[in-house]
């Protein structure tokens, strides 16, 4: 199977701004994640025990048994993660930054040793939405105290269910809006220029000359309308502005006027008329009951003929099938989606074959810069939640 | 400026000689209503076949991706050429002396081009830095060819963007690039006035060099002279980040192609992405064609329904203003 990728961009569902304490590393400019890491203050702990001795098998109680007393002689919390390194692990390098402050178990370490190991585990370090967290795994974990989930989406999560069960949540809001954003700016300059037909009218054996003829659609004056105008969205905004767009947007409320004014946003309470008027629509909401389906026939009807769709949202918030029957009938130019549903589509889905359509493994935030502060954040959240302390990017039902 | 051409009753449309008319280096066929508005239209073909009679109606020429190519011998056998407009702004592949020599006048279209080609320049930019083409590949696989977990490209809010040429397109480029808070340097035969430095935050980079080594994205943006032949060669790309990044959005010869092979085999730079080669297109087993760290176009620049449609109206201007003998929007002169 092909691999799942975080989730992205989306806006936390409440509390737009980070809990505010003085500690600070959290702050959602740019500049404070980089170095030094307030983490580099902490020192690792001692390393992990050794091996057992070379000829002699260690059996699992026994080992299992060091494994708590070390656990209990360095104090490393524990906590669990789905995997390591594979498709959808963990990263290496990650899980050795990980270790020098937890004692990571993984799932498969945990199934086999349920009854010992269910105790232990006092965080969950959510990767690429894994592991999945139900009920019968909040049963097991009586001392489970936070779930720190990478990128911003926390639609995977069943966030009744966990505070049911007294465990916090945290996520990693700001730090993907930029790198979201680009990808957004990115994928509709691609498709609207046809960027990937023509790569492979570049290098195609076939190819002996290119077209006059063959043309795509401008950006730069065109008319852009953001669906969802939370911190990606509006970073989208400022970044389309400098392509002498003309940006429509919609959203649950208004944006006050500075802000409208500092990027030439136009508001539009009805969808409809956002729809009829852009050339470019690009989906920036998060995912919940309302938004899904958000995109259906009726409003992929209202869209130009010649405009293009831009999902760097959830897969759910697109009617699929009648996106489908939309691009083949011309109701609509061209899609760009970096999110489908499911992730990965099946391997004989229509959208894997239609040209007029941009489709990536949902890398919104597949930056190696971000994704390093994302397990720095995700660290400090759950260090601060075992702690007893105010969490950063806490999630609150 | 719009000029309305002097047509008296009974008199022709000034002859206007085109390569074709749609087909692979033709005419748009949308655009020739409008060309007919203005002109008698004459195809190469039809020249050729009737010399005689032709060559003393054609008046001007209106160069559609280079073609008709203009030699001597073209220039000696149109007695009342009066200018050639060419589509696009390079002028390369025009003999600009031997033309002047005629007293024929020249023509781009600077205006036009400018926008749609800082767009393919950041469409390319963003597309290689966060690995788009080889995305869609995974994404669209029916097998399982790619494996990595890590599919990790890189940042481009905040990076530094290095741009060599900051001509109009150059500083469109610069004024999209700040938008994603890039840091901007650029290298230009000319300074550019401070105002125009501060709006965009560009610093000026005297020698190339400094540009070079401190450029997380190279964007190469100048036009094709004799000086600025292979202007990147091995020893600017050895000087780029092995993290760095080269768009080339100027002409393929500006860009040492066999040392640009080298450099992205060997990781001496991290990726590349070319909207121009040299030949257009290249011969299908060269090596570039077969690196996964390189996005080629095929000379997307100002192909937008959009773009064309300008440069031709552009070149419509230019060309009735000099059989009118008034100044042109856009001459170009033999420098």
């Amino acid at each position: 199977m092909l691999f799942l990728f975080p989730p992205t961009h989306v806006d936390k569902v409440q509390s737009p701004r980070p809990q505010n304490h003085s500690r600070g590393p959290w702050h959602p400019s740019r500049e404070q994640f980089l170095p030094p890491s307030p983490l580099s203050s902490v020192p690792p702990p001692p390393s992990f025990p050794p091996p057992p001795q070379p000829g002699v098998p260690a059996r699992l109680p026994a080992l299992l048994a060091r494994r708590e007393e070390d656990m209990e002689a360095q104090e490393l919390p524990c906590v669990l993660i789905d995997c390591i390194g594979g498709k959808h692990g963990v990263y290496e390098d990650h899980a050795e930054f990980l270790k020098e402050r937890f004692c990571l178990i993984t799932m498969k370490e945990y199934l086999e040793n349920k009854n010992f190991l269910g105790k232990k585990i006092r965080a969950i370090y959510m990767w690429y939405h894994k592991p999945v967290i139900n009920e019968e795994l909040l049963q097991s974990l009586p001392n489970l105290k936070i779930v720190a989930s990478s990128g911003v989406g926390i639609d995977h999560l069943d966030l009744s269910l966990l505070s049911s069960y007294g465990v916090k949540v945290s996520n990693t809001p700001f730090i993907v809006s930029t790198d979201t954003a680009d990808l957004g700016m990115a994928l509709m300059l691609a498709s609207s220029r046809r960027l990937v037909e023509g790569h492979q009218m570049a290098i195609s054996p076939d190819t002996e000359y290119f077209p006059a003829d063959w043309l795509g659609a401008e950006v730069s004056g065109a008319t852009l309308g953001i669906i969802g105008m939370g911190t990606i969205g509006y970073k989208v905004a400022e970044r389309a502005k400098a392509f002498e767009m003309k940006i429509l947007y919609h959203n649950r409320k208004q944006r006050n006027k500075e802000e409208e004014r500092a990027v030439g946003a136009t508001y539009c309470k009805k969808i409809d008329d956002l729809l009829q008027q852009a050339d470019f629509v690009m989906l920036v909401v998060n995912l919940t009951p309302q938004t899904h389906k958000l995109i259906g026939k009726r409003e992929l009807q209202l869209m130009k003929p010649t405009a293009i769709l831009i999902n760097i949202s959830r897969g759910l918030v697109v009617d699929q099938d009648a996106l489908v029957e939309a691009l083949q009938n011309k109701v609509i130019k061209a899609a760009a989606l970096d999110v489908t549903y499911p992730e990965p589509l099946p391997r004989d889905h229509p959208l894997l074959k239609l040209k007029n359509v941009i489709i990536t493994p949902h890398i919104g935030s597949a930056t190696v810069k971000t994704r390093h502060l994302m397990k720095e954040n995700m660290t400090e959240s759950i260090q601060a939640g075992l702690a007893g302390l105010p969490i950063p990017n806490e999630v609150l039902l | 400026m719009k000029v309305k051409p002097k047509i008296m009753k009974g008199e022709e449309l000034p002859g206007l000689l085109v390569n074709e008319i749609g087909g692979m280096h033709g005419i748009l066929h949308d655009h020739v209503e409008f060309l007919k508005k203005h002109f008698c239209l004459i195809t190469m073909k039809e020249f050729l076949e009737n010399k005689k009679n032709m060559s003393k109606k054609v008046q001007a020429v209106y160069l559609w991706w280079h073609k008709p190519v203009i030699d001597k011998d073209l220039l000696q056998s149109l007695p009342n050429l009066k200018v050639i407009a060419n589509s696009g702004v390079g002028m390369d592949h025009l003999d600009l002396k031997l033309v002047a020599s005629f007293g024929v006048k020249m023509a781009n279209a600077p205006c036009a081009v400018s926008s749609s080609t800082a767009d393919t320049g950041m469409a390319l930019l963003l597309a290689s830095a966060r690995r788009l083409v080889e995305g869609y590949h995974v994404a669209v696989s029916p097998g399982m060819e790619y494996c990595e977990a890590d599919f990790l490209g890189v940042e481009v809010t905040g990076a530094t963007l290095g741009i060599i040429g900051m001509g109009s397109i150059g500083y469109k480029i610069a004024l999209r690039a700040k938008a994603f808070e890039m840091k901007i340097l650029y290298h230009n035969r000319t300074r550019r006035k401070e105002q125009e430095e501060q709006a965009v935050g560009a610093l000026y980079c005297e020698k190339i060099d400094d540009l070079l080594c401190q450029a997380d994205f190279v964007m190469v943006v100048v036009s094709l002279t004799p000086q600025t032949h292979k202007l990147i060669g091995k020893r600017e790309m050895e000087l780029m980040k092995p993290t760095a990044t080269l768009i080339n959005i100027s002409r393929g010869a500006v860009v040492d192609q066999e040392a640009l092979v080298i450099a992205l085999r060997s990781g001496v730079i991290r990726a590349a992405a070319l909207d121009v080669t040299y030949p257009e297109p290249l011969p299908r087993d060269h090596p570039l064609l077969k690196l996964k760290n390189v996005i080629i176009t095929p000379h997307l620049g100002i192909k937008t329904d959009k773009a064309t449609r300008m440069i031709t109206e552009e070149a419509v201007e230019n060309i009735l203003a000099a059989l009118a003998g008034l100044p042109m929007p856009s001459e170009v002169h033999p420098s």
